[in-house]
């Protein structure tokens, strides 16, 4: 966030390296999340998908970092997304954002996560303060 | 077979956990999160953090903590391993840091049912808070998939 905020801003955009089985492993670990679809190929075949595929919350990290490093993270004060689409493996995901507006001492954000081939896997929002409290 | 809706209002017994530098710092690893605020205290304090700074989303984590954290779904005859996340909602009332006990307190806040009961969807509503005070209010929407009754 630097100088004046306006609407119709874009955020830098954050792109992150292709999601590997060893990324989607560590998050697990990390997050505490072992539901097995997204590390054992068998377990998420044996419920009707094809692979494994990433944590949503592993894509809700990355917008947070999009966010964080537009604002120091005491400014967040709202942030929320719906998870429009699953995540395959090797994904390799774009954090978007804009500001929509702002008002109140704060700016309002649209943001997305999107793959290489257009497909938009989270769509969201998140209210940032212009400054400290 | 629908949720039945008499699970609205169902609350999982509070948890307290103490949130650890090193799972913060395997949390910065797995999300590609290089500021070094998230993994060094100093860097923390020259930003003017007390110690490392819980990130926005982890505060969803701190449930995995539980022994069951899938309870509340199997103990209404859902599969963890066919719900998907469908939306999550952070509100922040103060920063969390590396060292806080914080205790959530969650219960199933909604359940409703979409396309003619081809989609069911709960609602899950987590107050975490601190001894001096609340850190934040966090909403999960589950999406349900086939859990219409078979004609």
């Amino acid at each position: 966030m630097n100088g004046r905020v306006r609407a119709g801003d874009p955020l830098p955009p954050l792109r992150v390296p292709a999601i590997s089985r060893t990324t989607l492993a560590l998050y697990a670990g990390a997050s505490g999340d072992y539901n097995p679809v997204h590390v054992d190929a068998d377990a998420a075949r044996e419920v009707g998908f094809e692979d494994v595929f990433a944590h949503g919350m592993l894509s809700m990290a990355y917008l947070g970092r999009l966010l964080t490093g537009w604002a120091p993270q005491r400014r967040v004060r709202s942030y929320g997304v719906r998870f429009t689409a699953m995540t395959p493996p090797h994904a390799e995901p774009v954090c978007t954002g804009t500001v929509s507006a702002v008002q109140d001492g704060a700016a309002h954000l649209d943001i997305a996560v999107t793959l290489a081939d257009g497909t938009v896997t989270l769509r969201g929002t998140a209210v940032i303060a212009l400054a400290d409290e | 077979m629908a949720i039945d809706t008499a699970a609205v209002g169902t609350r999982s017994p509070d948890l307290t956990v103490e949130v650890g530098r090193g799972r913060l710092r395997l949390f910065a690893r797995a999300t590609g999160e290089h500021d070094p605020v998230y993994t060094d205290p100093a860097a923390a304090r020259a930003e003017g953090h007390r110690d490392l700074p819980v990130p926005p989303t982890f505060l969803f984590c701190l449930e995995m903590d539980r022994d069951d954290p899938w309870a509340y779904l199997t103990g209404l005859g859902i599969d963890p391993r066919r719900i998907l996340h469908g939306e999550q909602r952070f509100t922040y009332h103060a920063m969390a840091y590396a060292g806080d006990r914080l205790t959530l307190a969650a219960h199933i806040s909604d359940v409703y049912t979409k396309k003619g009961g081809a989609l069911d969807f709960l609602v899950r509503t987590v107050e975490v808070t601190r001894a001096d005070g609340p850190v934040a209010t966090l909403t999960t929407v589950l999406v349900v998939p086939g859990s219409r009754d078979a004609p």
